[in-house]
């Protein structure tokens, strides 16, 4: 299919791929934003995305089908590093294809809930919002300038207060949570880019990709090191890493269903990222080892971040609350994969990445189709749903099944990869979590499940209903991707293998 | 002891502004003033970045006196050189004159090298001893923090031909935007209040968190009508 | 038809069948004809199968990989085949059985149930076949989320609490234990695939094998060794037709069927004679044997009774793989076999009890076999087969562990196999006797629930196992043989 995309391709997207991925919904969000309706502005924004998901399938091509896997595309014809540099390797292509993609499914799927959560005159400044969440996250995953960076971060940061903002229509508590979540997300990204002048003072520079051979050749200096701390505090605030995920679980709860499916899916990710970056790519072996430091750094607070949220998902009376609780945790999964250093763990962290995008982005959408026809997210609103509508709550159950970490879905392989690329290293009281948490995880999620295909409504006026069709073709394509990655994980792991050699270049040939 | 500390009275008024910012968002209840708190703490940054930025002696980065008349010839046939020689396929001429400026802040604890540019003018001036490692050997022996780095600042107008000392340029422009990126944040943050204000009749975050309490325990407890008016 | 494709039509008949039943929701009579005819056809597939089977080589297929080293294999093996057979054959009959209780009873949901039931035999189908850890664990977890609905079918709070306990103790277990064991195997061997002679055999320490094989033995929660047990009971809520097949046949069988392919392919008995942890959990099991049984002694509910009953028996078969000699396994193989028979025979009588007067409590029945002698007389053979007294199918397995426990010196376990024996009489006879002679003086037993008694289905089912019982005795060296190849010898 690549090269098919890649050959009906004109030569001038094949050459401006990358600016045109960011620029394209940066354009069609200011103009949607002067759309008389948001209907208008829906379509723009699935337009939108569109030409972004091919921009990264035509730069998937590109990048396997360079020598070497990057493609580096100059802005403005400044070349780097002191141009900004558009850089895409087989790291940031994965994120690239997943932000792209469930940026595509989610604005398809968008209309019905944004009609029903968001007052009409605000639709078209809603998608002009969304579309700019969109290009900064997609900004933040191509960049390869640290200051640009920063910059795509506030951007789709900026949009996300405004965006959860908007759920106040149905609940004012998204308002306090939207504050809280932009005084948070200022703070992680002020830390940031304190971090960022660290290292612009430490090597002058401030391509990635050079300060990463600065700091090589200059070796470690308390400089660096500062800039380290303050760039993994700052991008830990914006992953949600726990102990800095405090503004998550309401931000998720409150904003409109849309919102919560498309953060949840993309936001995190795209901050745990720029973490991975910068730890394995840009801090360099000896500045930071991360066979080691990482270890003390990130595997005892992630094994906490999966304990302890997936304790406290387990007493949410709110079914987003506590599927918000579990990304938290999850999130305590990825990097418990990226902490042990190793290409095979940073690749079972991004193939839980990978997997949990999916699976969270079903589960959300389900919600969200469940808050479109029935109203109210508590679990007790949800009983008895499994025979009012069996297609949404099927793919609850099968998305939920992969959150459990089931055989035959894309949760197992992924638990399977970390707990292979744990006890390859000796690390069996991490593997031990792992598995302690995903009991965890069968409590939560079977509290629902129970709720919903063993417990009669509690509302006897639900009758029959689905969420609208275009509501449930996304849902499933998620879904049975999650399915199908569980039995064929080949494609996603060949993605991730790469992506994990790309960034781990020093250790690259250990299993 | 005290020059040291008084060497670095910039860095001490940052930390000094950054707490005080982070304590203000932290410990205020009020919502206007944790967005005071947050701007102080931004703006404590900004001056992070103008520390780094500073050349002692130097002025604002714009071409003055002799560069900015004699840009034209003075430089441009050092440039043709040296654009020869350039492996970094640089292309565009009104950086280059500036470059030689951020090359003249060497130090290794806090401000800036900028190690390509150094190579570059190494490789014009010093070709036979110009190596990469160029940026790391000046840096080493210059071990006097920004503000008193003016000497290397001189010794570096000689390799650019350059007449003047000028700050560093680049991070008034990274700070530029950050400052855009500040206020955009202040406005949304802002409008957040108003929104709170107008629908909890607060802006104290400890009475908004009572009023949702008390509203999630009226919905634990079922109530329908206490749910209605929280919507 | 060549075996593979008779392979891959075990896993899709059950499959088909669920469909089926699903589209024939409105229409009761084709879908419970549909169970039927799948049962049927799954029996016929599992029968060709066995007979085309060749000095204990079975037919291998594979349906790809999810991803390296993590194949979907299956390769039937004499064990396997065994199983397969015992778990369609009893499909069969219970799905007879079945038809007359949820109709005697009126439930709800039967389109689910019969569903959910046709999926189990899937999990258990894939259990038998896989051909390594992956593909059984995959089908293993199947058969857990299958069940479930099952358990919890009849809805109120004390099913689901039940139903709660089961999931979360059986999929805790094996997420928690089971699949760490597979990784670590995976880690140690490089390899998952089942190896005669045993996978791990010459590649780890004793120290590793050792926390291995713990990890598996308790890990495989459906073989319900004690302090994993609790399931099993709690499992009792569901309708009896569930208890019968799954608690009785399909998912515990696959527990201990799955333990004793572990010790024989992933350890092998070499492995095994060498290992400490291989006498642990040797005492283990004999602790679950006799704790067990007395704690069916102080159970009146009939069915916890049989319950614990069933944990004891399953605990045999752990207790054969764990002598680490030919005629343990012997005994193990043929225990999945001869309780399964005797056990779902137990069930089906408790289940006709209950559908004919609704008593569930041991007490209650004295006097009843007057009423229901048939039922009786099943229950009757079916506990002297559990027993193991020959002429029935249960008197093979006891004879072989006791052989395999006096070739492996260990002492102590013939004293808790004795002991057992006479504790399983002292639990399981009184019930039938006191039913079928009741002292004098006792009351007249409860009238019926029904006018007219037990549904005729729901009598004929545990006549024809409980005959089974008898006609498997001599059946017994017949698959002594086949499964020989499994305990090492020729």
């Amino acid at each position: 299919m690549i090269e098919a995309i890649m050959a009906s391709s004109p030569d001038f997207l094949l050459r401006h791929a990358p600016i045109l991925l960011v620029i394209t919904p940066l354009v069609l969000a200011g103009i949607s934003s002067f759309m008389p309706n948001g209907r208008l502005a829906w379509c723009l924004s699935i337009l939108a995305t569109a030409a972004s998901t091919i921009c990264a399938l035509v730069l998937l091509g590109e990048v396997q089908t360079t020598p070497g896997g990057v493609v580096s595309y100059a802005l403005g014809g400044w070349a780097p590093p002191i141009g900004i540099e558009f850089r895409v390797d087989a790291l940031n292509i994965l994120f690239l294809l997943l932000i792209t993609i469930i940026g595509f499914l989610a604005a398809i799927f968008s209309w019905p809930t944004v009609a029903a959560e968001v007052r009409q005159e605000k639709r078209a400044l809603f998608y002009a919002a969304y579309l700019i969440c969109f290009t900064g996250l997609s900004g933040v995953a191509i960049t390869g300038d640290a200051f640009n960076l920063f910059v795509f971060l506030e951007i789709s940061s900026i949009a996300t207060y405004v965006l959860v903002a908007l759920g106040g229509n149905r609940d004012r508590r998204a308002f306090p949570a939207a504050f809280n979540y932009l005084i948070m997300g200022t703070i992680g990204a002020t830390f940031f880019v304190i971090g960022v002048g660290f290292l612009y003072a430490a090597t002058g520079t401030l391509n990635m990709a050079d300060i990463a051979d600065k700091l090589a050749q200059s070796g470690s200096s308390r400089t660096a090191q500062a800039a380290f701390a303050f760039i993994v505090v700052g991008l830990g605030i914006k992953a949600a890493a726990w102990p800095l995920h405090l503004w998550l679980p309401n931000a998720y709860a409150y904003a409109p269903s849309f919102v919560t499916m498309f953060l949840s899916a993309t936001a995190t990710k795209v901050a745990i990222y720029a973490l991975v970056r910068f730890a394995f790519t840009v801090f360099s072996a000896n500045i930071f080892d991360p066979g080691t430091d990482f270890v003390f750094l990130f595997g005892p607070l992630a094994m906490i971040a999966m304990l302890a949220c997936s304790f406290q998902a387990i007493f949410q009376s709110d079914v987003r609350r506590m599927l918000a609780y579990s990304s938290v945790a999850q999130v305590g999964y990825i990097l418990l994969g990226v902490s042990v250093g190793t290409a095979a763990g940073l690749s079972a962290g991004l193939f839980h990445l990978v997997s949990h995008a999916l699976l969270k982005g079903a589960l959300f959408m389900a919600v969200a189709g469940i808050v479109l026809t029935y109203q109210g997210t508590r679990i007790s609103d949800f009983a008895g749903l499994g025979r009012a509508a069996p297609l949404t709550m099927t793919a609850f159950a099968i998305a939920g099944f992969s959150l459990i970490g089931m055989p035959l879905t894309a949760g197992f392989q992924s638990k399977w990869l970390l707990l292979q690329a744990m006890l390859d290293q000796g690390w069996g009281f991490a593997a031990a979590v792992i598995v302690a948490a995903s009991i965890l995880a069968v409590i939560y999620v079977g509290r629902v499940l129970q709720a919903v295909f063993f417990q009669p409504p509690a509302n006897p006026r639900k009758v029959r209903q689905e969420a609208p069709l275009i509501l449930l073709i996304p849902l499933w394509i998620m879904t049975l991707a999650t399915l199908w990655f569980g039995i064929q994980s080949g494609t996603v792991l060949a993605l991730t293998n790469e992506a994990a050699n790309a960034a781990i270049p020093m250790i690259e040939g250990q299993p | 002891m005290v020059e040291f500390i008084l060497g670095r009275a910039n860095y001490w008024a940052i930390i000094g502004l950054m707490m005080v910012g982070l304590y203000i968002t932290f410990q205020s209840t009020n919502l206007i003033k944790r967005l005071v708190g947050l701007s102080v703490f931004q703006t404590s940054v900004f001056l992070f970045y103008i520390t780094l930025g500073k050349v002692a002696g130097g002025s604002a980065p714009i071409l003055y006196g002799k560069d900015a008349l004699g840009h034209g010839d003075s430089h441009g046939g050092g440039h043709g050189s040296h654009s020869e020689a350039d492996d970094h396929g640089r292309v565009y001429v009104p950086d280059t004159p500036v470059e030689g400026h951020d090359a003249g802040q060497l130090d290794d604890e806090g401000s800036p090298i900028d190690p390509a540019l150094v190579d570059d003018s190494g490789e014009h001036t010093e070709a036979a001893a110009g190596d990469g490692n160029e940026a790391t050997d000046h840096g080493s022996p210059v071990p006097d923090d920004a503000a008193e780095g003016s000497v290397a600042g001189v010794e570096q107008l000689e390799l650019t031909g350059l007449q003047e000392v000028y700050s560093n340029p680049l991070p008034h422009v990274l700070i530029l935007t950050a400052i855009v990126v500040g206020v955009a944040t202040l406005s949304v943050g802002l409008a957040l209040v108003v929104r709170i204000r107008e629908s909890y009749g607060t802006i104290e975050s400890d009475e908004v968190r009572l009023k949702d309490i008390s509203i999630a325990d009226a919905q634990d407890a079922d109530d329908p009508e206490v749910i209605g008016s929280g919507e | 038809m060549s075996p593979e494709t008779l392979l891959l039509a075990t896993l899709i008949i059950p499959i088909v069948t669920a469909v089926a039943i699903y589209l024939l929701d409105a229409v009761p009579d084709l879908r419970e004809a549909s169970t039927l005819i799948g049962a049927s056809a799954l029996f016929v597939t599992a029968i060709l199968l066995v007979a085309s089977m060749d000095g204990g080589e079975g037919a291998s297929l594979n349906l790809g990989q999810a991803a390296p080293g993590l194949e979907f294999a299956f390769k039937l093996e004499p064990l396997g085949a065994l199983f397969a057979l015992v778990a369609s054959g009893l499909w069969i009959v219970n799905s007879l059985y079945s038809i007359g209780y949820m109709r005697g009873n009126r439930e709800r949901n039967q389109t689910r149930f019969y569903m959910c039931f046709a999926i189990a035999l899937l999990g258990a189908m894939g259990v038998a076949a896989a051909g390594n850890l992956f593909t059984l664990f995959i089908f293993y977890e199947i058969l857990t989320v299958s069940t479930y609905p099952l358990v919890a079918h009849k809805g109120d709070a004390n099913a689901q609490r039940g139903a709660q306990i089961y999931l979360l103790t059986l999929l805790g277990t094996s997420i928690g234990l089971f699949l760490l064991a597979i990784v670590g195997t995976s880690t140690v061997a490089g390899s998952l695939d089942f190896v005669p002679g045993g996978l791990l055999n010459g590649q780890v320490t004793p120290l590793v094998g050792s926390v291995l094989l713990l990890l598996f033995a308790f890990g495989i929660g459906k073989a319900a060794l004690m302090p994993f047990h609790f399931w099993l009971p709690n499992a009792m809520v569901a309708p009896t037709p569930v208890s019968a097949l799954l608690h009785a046949v399909a998912v515990v069988k696959a527990g201990v069927f799955a333990m004793l392919k572990v010790a024989a392919y992933i350890f092998g008995i070499d492995l095994l004679r060498d290992l400490p942890a291989t006498d642990w959990v040797l005492a283990v099991a004999c602790f679950t044997i006799v704790a067990s049984s007395l704690i069916a002694l102080t159970k009146d509910n009939l069915k916890a009774r049989l319950a614990y009953s069933t944990v004891g028996q399953l605990a045999y078969v752990t207790a054969g793989a764990m002598l680490a000699t030919q005629a343990g396994f012997m005994g193990g193989g043929l225990q999945i076999a001869a309780h399964a028979m005797g056990k779902i025979t137990l069930f089906m009588c408790a289940g006709a009890i209950y559908v004919a007067t609704g008593l569930t409590e041991i007490s209650d029945m004295r006097g009843l076999g007057k009423r229901m002698p048939w039922i009786f007389g099943a229950f009757f053979v079916a506990s002297l087969s559990i027993i193991g007294i020959p002429p029935l199918a249960g008197g093979w397995p006891k004879f072989q562990l006791l052989l395999g426990a006096v070739e492996a010196e260990h002492t102590y376990v013939v004293w808790v196999l004795l002991v057992s024996s006479l504790l399983n009489i002292a639990y399981l006879l009184p019930i039938p006797i006191l039913a079928l002679f009741p002292p004098r003086g006792t009351p007249e037993p409860a009238p019926y629930k029904r006018p007219e008694g037990a549904p005729r289905l729901v009598v004929i089912a545990p006549v024809i196992t409980a005959a089974g019982t008898l006609v498997l005795f001599f059946a017994m060296g017949a698959i002594a043989e086949f499964i020989l190849p499994i305990a090492g010898g020729v």
